[in-house]
């Protein structure tokens, strides 16, 4: 009984917190302590927050390392833009939408590709990330290579925010259970895993098309601050970028990837100038995690896990 | 009816006869042992069987429904487990979790309210917990729960692939090697541990093994492999005076049995 | 007909190029089981090097070509000991992510160095010149580019089937554990495989300068995952698989320019590496190994 009322409390404290951080950023926002670039900063953040995160779904919990990520931000931005522009249906239409699409194609490149192993499943979804833009570039109700212009700003701090936490709870809520078990234990052997009556398949998929819909949630929110997308915002070093917070936050680590996605926005801001000179940093840390530190910051273990047990409830 | 009747079971790589027209039955409750020299075909057997490999040709009948070419899950699900020779646990998993995985194909509560954390999810992982808690207590493993799999020291592994297996709640428990790498003492324990759950849960035993005095010591009945072939099947006494036999073993390695 | 014949002498040259980059993939995965990204990269410092050899030292195009090769050849051993030797013993991902990094760090160290801005390879290191056989235009840069390619390709495999490093590069690639104790030395195999590898790139990259006349960062990306895919449509691993798969992915390529939408051409390669994985991952050639459990 003690327990439980403690594990209440507990939540009850980081619900204040979250609520808190947001009231304060809310009011920055509102009386004009953020500048555009910090606000811009603010909205990337929370974007690759929630692309990370999702990734490491994929390729770190389950062990199945996708290249393809982007492709599905794309699907996600583009939907929900027709949606709400060419529609004009209202912005909740467009993310419900977006996601939608964007799972759904994560189940048709799904269901084919993860029969591949390894390096093959890597090419194979970088392979169809690329197809997925080049389709665009060739469809001219979306205007082609040259991209949709105008789109309506409405991805507002609180679809931001909410967004990127909703993101994380459905994940970690998603990972400790019985079903997140069977993903990672998919990562650890696949074979035993299917031994142990685990229909591998479908669990890959799964993992799979959640990783998908999150991605295009957050190119929804990607599209409706941005004002503008182009097919050509979607190629693979976009899915490369996603990879290095991955890599880096630690592979099959949520914590991880939430402080590497906000560590790695911040190092693009500072680097905004130097474009090219940020991509050399980004390749060599992909190159010196993976020889001195291939487990990442944190390795598949997630900060203060009896807080978060906490909240969330997974254990006492 | 036999639990498992396996019916002229063919299996070749590259043309070459890995398994050549295996029948074999088990009846409920029985231990049997498979035997034979190294590369006879166990292993390919065990895959066979579990729907690791795709047979060639023949049947597998699991209480007179034909599994054979089935996909491993659905072999689990319908009542088969099994271990490795070479331990195959999750390795970077906690003792607990290599453990509840297996339950994973009983599962009652629902993605839905696992995402959003109904009751039915707090219930269910507890029954989880609870029953895991069981299957380690029996093992001994229970004080170890928390436990990285791979830290454990080898004797451990290897009852927590048992464990594991058990967990899926089987009717026939198939172990390969289980003795592999232990010692005389460790392997006795063993052996009262595989009579002890065979009564304890009602199922049947089919194993591989090289260690003679384990499998003559437990088993009921011995099916000698050789290149593939049945050359030998009988009582533990049969096979241990059984010329075939004497000269399959002979022949590959000397004095060994 | 003549117009389909002049696709196919298009597709030709093309896909001699193909081919060479694929050779670099297969080698280097038939020998450490790695898909090395960078591979098509190296392409690019290639062309570079023979840019800047022509440019800055006044150099005809054989020994640009030379050039670039030796260049690329130690680059590559480079690359091999620095960042993959390490890794030769953990997973497969750590590998590739590795190569993804090494990718991006040629591509964009590069693009710090000399600028993001494409280079005119000088015309007159190569003055093109047409030929008229029976209604077909043959450019002289076509029969360089493929007479070339196919020299190299001769040499290759005199190199593999003839020579003692030939030998031990089959050998490692067949079993290292066997071939260590055949008294082999690993290391030095596979620096090798590297070393020929990457100069055939660096041809291929010098090749593409004389036929696109222009070279930037970022244009080994394409022709790299092109001839990574022709790599794998040939069965990855098998020399003689590369080859025949670079030509084909040439063809392919000219073809969907030559009749249908020339947007969709890089499309093309991807669509056909997804239903070769899909069909046969083994590729046309390949043989298939299952797991051992």
């Amino acid at each position: 009984m003690q327990e439980k009322s403690k594990s209440w409390l507990q939540f009850l404290l980081e619900v204040i917190v979250l609520v808190l951080l947001f009231t304060l950023v809310q009011y920055a926002l509102s009386a004009g302590l953020v500048n555009q670039s910090y606000q811009i900063t603010l909205t990337s953040m929370c974007i690759n927050v929630i692309l990370a995160v999702s990734l490491n779904l994929i390729n770190g919990f389950t062990g199945q390392l996708s290249l393809g990520h982007a492709g599905f931000m794309a699907i996600g931005a583009y939907v929900s833009v027709i949606i709400t522009n060419f529609m004009d249906l209202p912005f909740i239409a467009g993310i419900l939408g977006g996601c939608l699409a964007a799972g759904i194609a994560g189940f048709v490149v799904g269901v084919p590709t993860l029969r591949l192993k390894g390096d093959y499943l890597a090419i194979a979804t970088l392979a169809f990330g690329e197809i997925i833009r080049v389709v665009l570039q060739n469809i001219d109700y979306v205007n082609g290579p040259a991209g949709i212009m105008g789109i309506t700003k409405l991805t507002t701090w609180p679809w931001l925010y909410w967004a990127a936490i909703f993101t994380i709870l459905i994940i970690v809520n998603l990972m400790n259970s019985s079903y997140g078990r069977a993903i990672v234990s998919i990562r650890e052997d696949e074979v035993a895993s299917e031994l142990m009556g685990i229909n591998t398949t479908r669990y890959k998929v799964l993992a799979f098309v959640i990783g998908a819909m999150f991605a295009g949630l957050a190119g929804v929110l990607y599209a409706h601050y941005f004002y503008i997308i182009r097919p050509e915002t979607f190629n693979f070093l976009k899915s490369f970028d996603m990879l290095v917070m991955v890599v880096l936050g630690g592979l099959g680590s949520t914590t991880g990837a939430i402080i590497a996605a906000v560590f790695i926005t911040f190092l693009t801001l500072a680097l905004q100038k130097y474009a090219a000179m940020r991509m050399v940093i980004y390749a060599l840390t992909l190159i010196i995690v993976m020889i001195y530190r291939p487990q990442g910051l944190m390795g598949n273990k997630e900060l203060s896990r009896k807080t978060f047990s906490g909240i969330w409830g997974g254990r006492k | 009816m036999s639990l498992l009747e396996i019916k002229n079971l063919y299996k070749s790589f590259g043309g070459l006869g890995a398994v050549i027209n295996f029948n074999f039955t088990i009846q409920s409750g029985e231990l049997i042992g498979l035997i034979g020299p190294n590369g006879a075909g166990k292993t390919t057997v065990f895959n066979l069987i579990t729907g690791v490999y795709r047979p060639d040709k023949g049947q597998i009948l699991l209480q007179g429904q034909n599994i054979a070419g089935l996909p491993p899950y659905t072999i689990c699900q319908k009542g088969i487990a099994r271990t490795f020779q070479n331990i195959r646990l999750f390795k970077d998993l906690s003792v607990i979790d290599n453990v509840k995985i297996a339950f994973h194909k009983n599962v009652d509560y629902s993605l839905f309210s696992t995402l959003i954390r109904l009751p039915a999810f707090f219930q269910g992982e507890k029954d989880i917990e609870t029953k895991a808690m069981e299957y380690l207590s029996i093992f001994k493993l229970d004080h170890k729960r928390d436990e990285i799999a791979s830290n454990l020291p080898y004797g451990e592994q290897r009852r927590l692939e048992i464990a594991r297996a058990l967990a899926t709640q089987p009717t026939l428990l198939i172990l390969d090697e289980p003795a592999a790498g232990m010692n005389p003492q460790e392997t006795k324990e063993l052996m009262e541990l595989i009579k002890w759950v065979r009564e304890e849960f009602q199922l049947s035993i089919l194993l591989i093994e090289h260690d003679m005095s384990l499998v003559m010591g437990v088993c009921e009945r011995i099916y000698v492999l050789d290149y593939g072939q049945v050359i030998a099947e009988g009582l533990p006494q049969e096979i241990r005076n059984n010329k075939k036999v004497i000269e399959a073993y002979l022949g590959e390695e000397v004095g060994k049995c | 007909m003549l117009e389909f014949l002049q696709q196919m002498i298009n597709g030709l040259s093309l896909g001699a190029i193909y081919a060479l980059i694929a050779l670099g993939y297969t080698m280097v995965y038939g020998i450490i089981k790695l898909i090395n990204f960078a591979h098509g990269d190296i392409m690019m410092v290639g062309a570079y090097v023979g840019f800047f050899s022509i440019t800055l030292l006044g150099t005809d195009i054989v020994v640009a070509m030379l050039a670039a090769m030796i260049f690329c050849a130690i680059l590559g051993v480079i690359m091999e000991k620095v960042a993959y030797r390490p890794l030769r013993n953990s997973t497969r991902i750590a590998a590739l992510i590795t190569a993804i990094g090494l990718s991006l760090f040629l591509e964009y160290i590069t693009v710090v160095i000399l600028g993001p801005t494409q280079k005119v390879f000088p015309a007159s290191a190569f003055p093109v010149k047409a030929y008229n056989i029976a209604g077909l235009s043959i450019l002289n840069k076509q029969v360089f580019v493929f007479v070339s390619a196919v020299l190299l390709m001769v040499i290759l495999q005199y190199i593999i089937k003839r020579t003692k490093t030939g030998k031990a590069m089959r050998a490692v690639s067949l079993d290292r554990e066997a071939a260590v104790l055949m008294g082999i030395s690993v290391d030095r195999t596979i620096s090798i495989t590297f070393a020929i590898g990457s100069a055939l790139a660096a041809a291929a990259g010098v090749m593409i300068g004389v036929y696109y006349q222009t070279i930037n960062p970022l244009m080994g990306i394409i022709p790299g995952l092109k001839a990574f895919v022709a790599a794998v449509l040939g069965g990855i691993g098998l020399v003689p698989g590369a080859m025949v798969g670079g030509f084909v992915m040439g063809l392919l390529e000219t073809l969907v320019m030559g009749y249908g939408n020339s947007l969709y051409r890089d499309a093309v390669a991807f669509g056909v590496l997804i239903i070769i994985l899909l069909i046969r991952p083994t590729g046309l050639f390949g043989k298939n190994t299952g797991e051992k459990v």
